[in-house]
């Protein structure tokens, strides 16, 4: 019996010696140029296997359920900061990233907040959450003076009441909608005192009867397509509603701003599970997109702004020129950031979340 | 002979046992316990090492609290409600919409019956996820239905159907239509067509042969059916969640919510246990029809 199986368990081990070394990546869907994972196996020789999410809470679920199988995932930074306490990540050996001095530090700034020292994970891109517009539908709705820069225009139950019929969206994270309601009613957008963050509801609740859904990657096609004319989501991704609507020629033209009170700004960072089968791959991959080169290859493409200061020479003009993916330092200083709730907030935050969005 | 015949019945049980009793009873470990910042994010978890203390110190650990968390909100009681409350909605709808398919392909001539029965099973070669998408294109504000009708001059204003519970019915009577049919079609298709023509010869008019003996004795495929539909749907959270608009109540949205959105585990299964527990009344139900079927048979 036990010869019989002797060569089976012998095929096995020659198969996994055989098998080529493997870096498993996690990462936003429609969030990187493709051509660079093919350049990263052709430097490196490894097989890089490149899966997507469309949300933290996915990512989060994955990585808390343990033995993800992935190398690299990308969190954002509120996110990351209770992973990091949960213990999900490995500090990262900055000996093997020797392109890490291409780091900007004014991003690395804030996002210590989030990862005190930037022990655990690198910034990839980051962004602020606004108002993607249909000009044209929008003008048409509410006259040639709409408050498209502001957050009037969906916080104002008289403009959204107009705005309804044409279709706006607001994305499905209380963690980017709530701290802009705070910021609309003047308060601390990242109180986590329960009894300010109540006073959210009064700013919904009106409004919540014109959203015709609350999603987070829906709204991409559909201000290109043309069946919402307001959406409250992230800059990079109603940018590229912009260009897949100018590519279409559908007469649509959709515009980003973030909101002139004061925008949120997130961060989503390149981290390394703890129980990571690839450390050193992960490690390899992480130094390959700090690469200048490479980090503009992905911000060109994506029309994000990205940490990386040595990478500015070789962004395309309509990338580093773009005041809604690199702020100018005015607007810098009005945008604000979001930390993590504490569980028994967080339980709060989502009953409201959950109210606001079933409208009872 | 005897052994041969307990393992015969021990590999259901057992079947039974590892697929369903015991992942079952892990989601109530889970339900009886409290969230935390961890992996897995739930404490207690049991540790076999530290032997009987530890087992002891489990249990001593349990609480039911999660369940009267959910006594103590609305949103969960006005979820389950309104899931049965669609379900049973779409299963009259789908029952209107079936039977007279299935009475269509009873009626029709022997040599088309494989024909019309293959169109039935048609759809589903294609991926249920992608069926769904396509109606997401049907419905839309720019979608064909809208551009078709702004197209006739029947409306001028686009009919806002997507993400609204309208949605969400066609999208489940679509979806759950060949369930509806083929259990009728079978009860129907095995009727003796000599009992109308009695029936006729007794004087009934065709209308009330068809009430009072075509109906009646597809009653077995119209309870199979209306349990294969309904039971699923209660469940459902695909069709709502790209369909329905954020009003939509439903209980397998409002899961998925406490278990990504609010990472809390422990309560997101005290949902699915509740949830288990509502199933098991319509199947037990269910069973005994299928049993009485079988022994009126014989």
């Amino acid at each position: 019996m036990k010869k019989a199986w002797m060569p089976l368990a012998a095929l096995i081990a020659a198969g996994t010696a055989a098998q080529a070394e493997e870096v498993r990546v996690y990462n936003w869907s429609d969030y990187i140029d493709e051509s660079l994972l093919a350049k990263f196996e052709d430097e490196t020789g490894i097989d890089l296997i490149y899966d997507v999410f469309d949300s933290n809470e996915v990512l989060e679920t994955k990585m808390l359920a343990g033995s993800s199988g992935y190398d690299v995932v990308v969190p954002t930074g509120s996110f990351l900061q209770r992973q990091i306490q949960a213990g999900v990540f490995q500090k990262l050996d900055y000996d093997k990233l020797p392109n890490a001095v291409n780091l900007w530090d004014v991003i690395k700034e804030r996002t210590a907040k989030y990862d005190p020292g930037n022990e655990y994970s690198i910034n990839y891109m980051w962004g602020t959450t606004g108002l993607g517009v249909n000009v044209e539908k929008v003008r048409q709705a509410l006259g040639e003076d709409a408050p498209i820069d502001s957050l009037d225009l969906i916080f104002k139950p008289e403009n959204m009441e107009k705005l309804a019929s044409c279709g706006v969206m607001f994305l499905d994270a209380p963690t980017e909608v709530i701290p802009a309601a705070l910021k609309f009613l003047g308060e601390d957008p990242d109180s986590k005192d329960p009894d300010v963050i109540a006073k959210v509801e009064g700013v919904l609740m009106p409004v919540r009867p014109y959203i015709s859904k609350f999603h987070s990657s829906e709204y991409i096609n559909a201000l290109a397509n043309g069946d919402i004319c307001v959406a409250f989501g992230w800059s990079g991704d109603i940018l590229q509603a912009r260009d897949r609507a100018a590519e279409a020629d559908n007469g649509i033209t959709i515009a980003y701003n973030a909101p002139k009170e004061g925008a949120l700004m997130w961060f989503d960072q390149m981290a390394i599970p703890a129980d990571a089968p690839n450390p050193d791959g992960a490690l390899k991959f992480l130094n390959f997109m700090m690469d200048p080169q490479n980090m503009a290859a992905a911000s060109n493409y994506v029309y994000y702004a990205n940490g990386n200061k040595a990478s500015q020479q070789y962004l395309n003009e309509d990338v580093i020129g773009d005041p809604a993916i690199y702020p100018s330092a005015e607007t810098m200083k009005n945008l604000y950031t979001f930390t993590p709730y504490d569980p028994k907030v967080q339980r709060i935050v989502t009953r409201l979340w959950t109210k606001i969005k079933s409208g009872t | 002979m005897n052994l041969r015949r307990l393992l015969l019945i021990a590999i259901p049980y057992l079947w039974l046992l590892g697929l369903f009793l015991v992942p079952f009873l892990i989601v109530l470990k889970i339900s009886l316990s409290d969230t935390a910042v961890a992996i897995p994010p739930y404490t207690p978890t049991l540790d076999l090492s530290g032997g009987w203390a530890s087992i002891k110190e489990f249990f001593g650990q349990l609480d039911f609290e999660n369940f009267i968390w959910l006594t103590q909100d609305e949103l969960y009681w006005r979820s389950y409600l309104s899931s049965l409350q669609i379900a049973a909605v779409s299963t009259f709808i789908t029952l209107l919409v079936g039977y007279p398919v299935a009475y269509g392909m009873a009626q029709s001539p022997d040599e088309w019956r494989p024909t019309l029965m293959m169109l039935v099973i048609l759809p589903f070669w294609t991926s249920f996820l992608i069926r769904v998408y396509a109606w997401i294109g049907i419905l839309a504000n720019e979608g064909f239905l809208n551009q078709f009708l702004l197209w006739t001059g029947i409306i001028d204003m686009p009919l806002q159907i997507m993400n609204t519970t309208t949605a969400v019915y066609i999208g489940i009577v679509y979806t759950y239509l060949p369930f509806m049919i083929l259990p009728i079609y079978a009860t129907l298709e095995k009727m003796d067509g000599a009992l109308i023509e009695a029936a006729e010869d007794l004087g009934c008019s065709r209308l009330s042969a068809f009430w009072l003996v075509t109906l009646p004795l597809s009653r077995p495929g119209i309870i199979a059916g209306c349990f294969l539909v309904f039971i699923p749907v209660i469940g459902e959270f695909v069709i709502p969640s790209l369909l329905g608009g954020s009003r939509t109540l439903m209980i397998g949205k409002v899961l998925w919510e406490e278990f990504f959105s609010n990472r809390d585990w422990p309560v997101a299964s005290a949902v699915a246990v509740v949830l288990l527990i509502l199933l098991i009344v319509p199947i037990v139900l269910f069973q005994r029809n299928q049993q009485r079927q079988q022994e009126a048979s014989q």
